[in-house]
């Protein structure tokens, strides 16, 4: 009881504290998030103290099982949740912004729908908010399993999950306020990052929890892969968003560095958040559900040591890359290069790895569409993967850079890797944790599959088409000696490869919209959907027996 | 595949991988220094390898209005289209300007260097276009430039610049090493109004930053708008350094280890 | 530790150094011993079944 009141009063403390900030605050920013601040707070407060157990009521609306199974699964459902209602979010955001690039009229004329301030809003909802919570929820779902333990602190598990999603709630308000750090996939403020940092120690705390408690003696590849992303990403979190607040009631802060070591610490966190986040915790993902689904041990369990040991000290390398011909010296810029031309053959390796697990098994690419997923997104990392370290060769990179080109590189990596092992393990995980034989309906994954696929096509092809286009008439000369185009041309030139990209980025989302029905679907319990079975392998009676070898006399 | 029940003891004793699969400290501290090392040495030295940075003259700190106008550009995410980092290629520097040095971006907490041009380089933009040109294009870009996809930001131009206390962000500043002096802290917002009010003497303004722009920006003098703070901004970018004065790096770079330079 | 002292490390010693630690670490892994332990370790998520 003691217990009970130190918890609500702390709580309560907070919030009153969050209010009186609000009401002292600098800047009407600050005042607002002071104010989300504090409401969440209060019903923080109102959870602990009420004795209603609103984890029954929340299972009751989410149609979960009772937890009767071994472990502590309750964070994951509404991890899953988060997950694919942030991705529709975030992939929406995308279309809007892609749609404002060939439309200006979309800005619609006010501060809060720029093309500026909604960019932040995409890139952060799909990393951060899809990504960041598939992460959370598949450690949590991959870390039980193969500890088989339940959760160490079950109850700072769930403020990790609400705790991330007010981290979430704060920045992308703060965006569309006009309220950003102005370092790109860091743009959240101070008093935000530093609300991230409690959130993510608790993570770890969870996590490494967990592990310890294990009743297995081994730690199972997939977990170092996470632990890796969570310790790797809280150094670069903490160290890049070093600032001075102009007010500690304020939402202004002046970065820590200046200039040439602020851009290095920037992309070296930035090229990291791709390596760590959308990498080592994805492929965390992949060492679990991709054996799992294919039914079969990893292909090589050294080959994964391999990979994770050179893959986490190469990655780190591969900031400068960001920064060729920049004001950054020479010598850094080559580290950089030569660095990320090497991270070529852990990431293949780690692929390899990955499709070879189901060697013996490639029938399963026609007859299961979630190992069809996987199997594309592993593709789509191997393309992407190979196209990163192409792009960083300096020769290379004088093109590329500042083009669409990055654009498109970034988004099949995100689209095809990320986005795919992502369903894949949506798929795997929804029947599983609802209590359902299987998925409502498995001809709609396979939809999903082709309208995602396609989508990721025109996306891909049309900014390889963008880029390089722009890239090439900046530098283009006339036989005058003069340069040919003026920089609106090259705007002007884009306009066509801008539309298809949209076309592409629709066609994704609708794959996601898809998504959706089948999840929510298969959450309510509906009868499976009346489909031809994903296969009908031809058998003939006739054939089926053996050979009679005649007697040669 | 093995029986599970009879856990092989081989690579026992010796140091192997089994160890740190089945201690999950060691295993975080190991991977902790993998991934320290890597940036430990690349960005460290840049802290005190002197040729990073090569000193050039006219550098000074943002006026408060000039900072006041960066705060917009970035609130306004206008480094997701624009970069600020002119490449050393021909095109680039016929294009924007001779290409940018390190010291330019000195004082940039943080660095606006951009890494996308869906819009041009605006390193050197400063004074390559009037006042007004800049607040018509800012107001409605197509009218300008009929074929630009750049977003409409007229409510710049009807609203005050709210810059809040100027005092702090330059103490916040000088903390994190900009060298603002006291008497430029406690002048913050005196400053902030003198540089865009034509009817108040701007002559400390110009003492205190040099070849900082005196003038009512927006073409309505009898208001400070946050038009006013993003125009002062712009017209100043790549107005310091003479950049035609300053040394190639690599000139520099053999003058210091010509002279022992440690 | 000048410029010039820091490349010269990393054009010798200390790359030598890093292919070195490299080749070790991989050949370490592929020792034979080893095999029995990783084949125990890669099966170990299809032990328990029962959540399914």
């Amino acid at each position: 009881m003691d217990r009970l009141v130190f918890r609500a009063g702390g709580w309560l403390l907070l919030g009153l504290l969050a209010l009186l900030a609000a009401a002292a605050a600098a800047d009407s920013g600050f005042a607002i998030h002071m104010v989300i601040a504090a409401l969440a707070c209060m019903i923080a407060v109102w959870v602990t103290a009420s004795k209603a157990d609103y984890g029954a009521m929340a299972r009751g609306i989410l149609k979960t099982p009772a937890d009767e199974s071994r472990y502590d699964d309750d964070p994951i459902r509404w991890g899953v949740i988060a997950t694919v209602f942030w991705g529709m979010a975030g992939f929406l955001a995308g279309l809007f912004i892609a749609l404002q690039l060939v439309f200006p009229v979309l800005n619609l004329n006010l501060e809060y729908t720029t093309f500026g301030r909604l960019r932040p809003l995409h890139t952060s909802a799909v990393i951060f908010a899809f990504g960041g919570n598939a992460l959370i929820a598949t450690s949590f779902y991959i870390v039980q399993r193969t500890c088989r333990a339940r959760l160490a602190f079950p109850g700072l598990a769930r403020f990790v999950f609400w705790g991330y999603q007010l981290f979430i709630v704060l920045a992308a308000t703060g965006y569309l306020l006009g309220i950003t750090g102005g370092k790109e996939y860091a743009e959240p403020e101070w008093y935000v990052d530093l609300w991230l940092t409690i959130v993510w120690v608790a993570y770890l705390a969870v996590f490494v929890g967990t592990i310890v408690k294990r009743k297995e003696p081994h730690i199972y590849v997939a977990n170092w892969f996470f632990l890796s992303f969570i310790i790797t990403i809280a150094m670069l979190h903490i160290v890049n968003n070093l600032a001075v607040p102009a007010s500690f009631l304020g939402s202004k802060s002046y970065s820590a560095f200046a200039g040439v070591q602020d851009a290095l610490t920037q992309w070296w966190y930035g090229h990291n958040a791709v390596g760590f986040f959308l990498t080592a915790g994805f492929l965390a993902m992949m060492y679990y559900f991709v054996p799992k689904q294919a039914e079969r041990p990893v292909y090589s369990y050294r080959l994964s040591i391999i990979h994770f040991w050179s893959l986490i000290f190469l990655y780190i390398w591969a900031g400068p890359h960001h920064l060729h011909y920049t004001a950054l010296p020479d010598w850094a810029q080559t580290l950089g290069m030569v660095f990320s031309v090497m991270l070529w053959m852990p990431s293949w390796g780690g692929m390899i790895n990955g499709l070879m697990t189901l060697n013996g098994a490639w029938d399963k690419i026609r007859t299961d569409p979630i190992i069809r997923m996987m199997v594309l997104s592993l593709a789509f990392y191997g393309m992407s993967t190979f196209e990163g370290p192409m792009m960083s060769i300096k020769a290379v990179n004088s093109l590329s850079h500042y083009t669409d080109w990055t654009i498109g590189h970034v988004h099949s990596g995100a689209l095809g890797w990320n986005g795919m092992i992502t369903f894949a393990a949506l798929y795997y995980l929804v029947p599983r944790l609802w209590g359902r034989k299987r998925l409502y309906s498995l001809r709609m994954v396979n939809w999903h599959f082709w309208f995602a696929t396609l989508g990721i096509v025109f996306y891909a092809a049309s900014m390889w088409v963008a880029g390089i286009t722009q890239g090439l008439m900046w530098r283009e000369y006339g036989t005058d000696g003069y340069l040919v185009n003026s920089f609106v041309d090259t705007v002007v030139a884009l306009q066509p490869m801008y539309l298809v990209r949209a076309l592409g980025g629709a066609l994704y989302l609708a794959g996601a919209v898809i998504m959706v029905i089948n999840i929510w679907k298969t959450i309510a319990g509906s009868p499976l959907r009346e489909e031809k079975p994903m296969t009908e392998t031809p058998h003939n009676e006739e054939a089926d027996r053996p050979i009679v070898a005649v007697p040669a006399e | 595949m093995g029986d599970p029940n009879n856990i092989s003891p081989a690579g026992e004793g010796r140091f192997s991988h089994k160890k740190l699969e089945r201690n999950v400290s060691l295993l975080g501290f190991f991977a902790l220094i993998a991934v320290a090392i890597g940036g430990i040495v690349e960005i460290a030295p840049l802290f005190w390898i002197k040729s990073t940075v090569e000193k050039v003259d006219g550098m000074r700190p943002y006026t408060p209005l000039e900072l006041a106008g960066r705060n917009i550009y970035m609130r306004e995410g206008c480094y997701t289209c624009h970069s600020q980092m002119i490449r050393p290629f021909r095109d680039e520097v016929e294009r924007y300007g001779h290409y940018s040095l390190a010291a330019e971006s000195m004082y940039d907490h943080p660095f606006q260097w951009g890494s996308k041009r869906t819009g041009p380089d605006l390193a050197r933009v400063g004074g390559r276009y009037s006042d007004e040109w800049h607040v018509q294009h800012l107001v409605d870009p197509q009218s300008v430039v009929p074929e630009s996809i750049m977003p409409p930001y007229a409510f710049l131009a009807e609203r005050d610049l709210k810059a809040g206390d100027m005092k702090n962000d330059l103490t916040a500043l000088s903390r994190v090493g900009v060298p603002y002096t006291k008497e430029a802290i406690a002048a913050a917002n005196d400053d902030l109004q003198a540089q865009a009010d034509p009817s108040i003497d701007g002559s400390e303004v110009a003492a205190r930053y040099p070849k900082a722009q005196i003038r009512d920006f927006d073409g309505n003098p009898n208001r400070l708008t946050e038009m006013d703070a993003l125009v002062a901004y712009l017209q100043m970018l790549g107005t310091l350094v003479d950049v035609d004065k300053a040394q190639p790096q690599q000139v520099a770079a053999s003058a210091d280890s010509a002279k022992g330079d440690k | 530790m000048d410029y010039d002292s820091l490349r010269h490390f990393a054009d010798s010693w200390g790359l030598l150094g890093m292919v070195i630690l490299f080749l070790g670490l991989v050949g370490w892994t592929f020792r034979k011993g080893a095999a029995r332990h990783h084949d125990q370790a890669a099966n170990m998520i299809f032990k328990d079944n029962e959540d399914e």
